[in-house]
């Protein structure tokens, strides 16, 4: 099963830094981790960096996978673009970088399963211009799954979905992580999901790593106080499940 | 949901990608027999009329026909035919890969300035030219004209690279080239005589008349080393429309395919505006047209792009020769007039999208 580790990442925007210093522990495959951070944290840059999108100092270990950096995908937060594709059309091209003009059945059928599997199939020949802001978000999911990540970095990836959509969609990915043993990093700004959904949590603030380790660890009244600002508390439901109650922001 | 259904609707969503590709390809047949036969109608058309027949005998088995037929055929009239073939097809692709890097649907040789600059250094040739070398008068125009549209496009090029410089930004200083260049040449026709007053006025029309074997042959040697440089990056041009996040996450490297494509854009459409003069609209709506036909996955988009820019050309040289008998008329005039109809009716029509 892949892991990755950060060591010392950095990232800046011309003279401007945003990141530096940047480590974690050992994340395993086969689970998902939450990247949580208040607006303009850093958690875009950071997998921006991870993918090589951005260069900057620090190294990405990767153990575990053959391909190296070609393990890693990035599925960007914003969704935009207005091609005139099809969203069948927009996931092949996804799965076809790199490679020849020919698509083969084989391919095409693993499209239709990414689309089924996320119930797109009844849009796959609408075109792009012509779906919701929910229903572009799952169209990017396809488009990074179908590229087979080892480790897949999802940039809020649930922030345009309904409330079904959001719990399937998590759960999906936890279910596919725990198939494929693949290493699902998703920043969130949803912390229910976070405390529901991933084993660890990393926490992003002004550019740096303030906490790295299990979920229930890392989501403490005293974090939200500090990084997010808020009085809350993580308390068990009636069924036993953790949850987050904010109570007020912080005075 | 039940796996029945399931297996039903993969099947059903390959089977329906299957249909759509081969209407695609129909369709890419359909315009390559179109711009065959406007071809050979272009061919048949001018002071003396043939027959389609006798132009297709005469290309097909000149020996059998009369020479003064073959000699109209292949020195006269097929430069030319082909002229606005090779033409329209370098200005469209050049536009369609413009307006895919810059994310700008208004983005073509001629709002960029390579146009405006290819006709200003045309002018400067025919004005300081017929004053100090007249012989010289007809390389100068061109190699003049290919040296300025190379520099507007470096220019573009260069200034792509600097930090800063968005694709927005870009579209903007082509925009101002424009309007330099086009104040540069308002100048030099106020202080040129009449006689070069009226070459200018004429060269940046747009003429295919001035068409020879040479001119053509280069129009399509360029195509052909181009052209398939944009087929290998098929995949990766179609993802930069997704935006430049999307298309980098997909593991494209923006940065140098937009400078690669840059490069090789600037070199299509200078070189055919310094042979044949300022024709503005086949890179903007060339490129549209195959948009709307075929959509934007450059396997089909971009043979489309170049069937589209040929057609448009070669119908406009037809019906620069039959609008007024007798006489040929500018065709960089005629195209707007043939082209903006038509592309009104496709804008307009349910037949818009490409699925
Ligand atoms: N392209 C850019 N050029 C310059 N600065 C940038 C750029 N992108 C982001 N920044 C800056 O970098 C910092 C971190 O931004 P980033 O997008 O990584 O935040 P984030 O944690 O993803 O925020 P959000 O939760 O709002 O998505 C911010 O201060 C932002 O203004
Ligand atoms: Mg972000």
């Amino acid at each position: 099963m892949v892991a990755i580790a950060l060591d010392d990442l950095g990232a800046a925007y011309g003279r401007r830094t945003v990141l530096s210093g940047f480590s974690t522990p050992i994340l395993e495959g086969g689970a998902l981790t939450a990247v949580i951070g208040p607006n303009a944290a850093g958690k875009s840059t950071l997998f921006k960096r991870i993918a090589g999108l951005i260069k900057g100092p620090g190294t990405v270990h990767l153990t575990e996978t053959a391909r190296g950096r070609d393990a890693v995908r990035y599925m960007p937060q914003d969704t935009g673009g207005n091609a005139v594709l099809t969203v069948y059309e927009s996931v092949l091209l996804a799965a076809k970088q790199g490679s020849g003009w020919r698509v083969s059945d084989g391919e095409l059928a693993e499209i239709d399963q990414i689309l089924a599997a996320l119930d797109l199939h009844d849009l796959a020949f609408r075109g792009l211009g012509e779906l919701s802001g929910g229903q572009r978000q799952l169209v990017a999911i396809a488009q990074a799954l179908v590229r087979r990540p080892e480790v897949l970095l999802m940039d809020e990836p649930t922030s345009a979905l309904d409330l079904y959509r959001q719990i399937e969609v998590l759960a999906f990915m936890q279910r596919r992580a725990r198939a494929s043993g693949m290493a699902v990093l998703i920043a969130l700004h949803d912390l229910n999901h976070a405390l529901r959904y991933c084993d660890n949590t990393i926490v992003v603030a002004n550019g740096a790593m303030q906490a790295a380790g299990p979920t229930s660890e890392v989501i403490t009244a005293e974090m939200l106080r500090e990084v997010y600002r808020v009085d809350g508390r993580v308390e068990r439901c009636s069924r036993g499940r953790p949850v987050l109650i904010v109570d007020s922001t912080a005075t | 949901m039940t796996s029945v259904a399931a297996r039903a609707s993969v099947q059903e969503g390959r089977d329906r990608y299957r249909g759509l590709a081969l209407r695609r390809i129909f369709l890419l047949a359909g315009l390559s027999f179109a711009l065959f036969a406007s071809v050979c109608v272009d061919m048949a058309l001018g002071p003396a009329n043939y027959t389609i027949a006798e132009v297709l005998r005469a290309m097909f088995d000149a020996d059998a026909v009369s020479d003064q037929l073959r000699v109209v055929v292949w020195d006269i009239r097929m430069p030319i035919a082909l002229m606005a073939v090779t033409v329209g097809a370098s200005l469209s692709v050049a536009g369609a890969q413009m307006q895919t890097i810059l994310a700008n649907p208004l983005a073509s040789p001629f709002t960029l300035g390579i146009s405006a600059a290819a006709s200003f250094g045309a002018a400067l040739a025919l004005v300081a030219g017929t004053a100090l070398v007249p012989i010289a008068v007809n390389y100068m125009v061109p190699i003049n004209a290919f040296a300025m549209a190379m520099i507007a496009a470096l220019f573009i090029h260069f200034a792509s690279t600097m930090r800063g410089v968005t694709v927005e930004t870009i579209v903007l200083l082509g925009i101002a080239l424009v309007f330099t260049f086009n104040a540069l040449l308002s100048l030099l026709q106020y202080l040129a005589s009449e006689q070069a007053l009226a070459a200018v006025v004429f060269w940046t029309m747009g003429s295919l008349t001035k068409a020879t074997w040479p001119k053509v042959a280069i129009t399509a040697a360029v195509l052909a080393v181009t052209v398939p440089l944009f087929a290998r990056q098929a995949w990766a041009l179609t993802a930069l429309r997704l935006g430049e996040d999307k298309a980098a996450s997909f593991g494209v490297n923006v940065r140098r395919l937009r400078l690669s494509t840059m490069m090789t854009v600037s070199l299509l459409a200078a070189i055919p505006v310094s042979f044949v003069g300022t024709i503005g609209f086949i890179g903007l709506v060339g490129p549209h047209i195959a948009r709307m036909l075929v959509g934007e996955d450059q396997r089909f988009f971009l043979p489309a792009s170049v069937l589209c820019g040929a057609l448009l050309l070669s119908v406009t040289s037809v019906v620069s020769k039959t609008l007024l008998p007798g006489a040929i008329l500018p065709i960089g005039v005629i195209t707007a007039l043939v082209g903006v109809p038509f592309f009104f009716v496709l804008i307009f029509s349910s037949r818009r999208r490409a699925w």
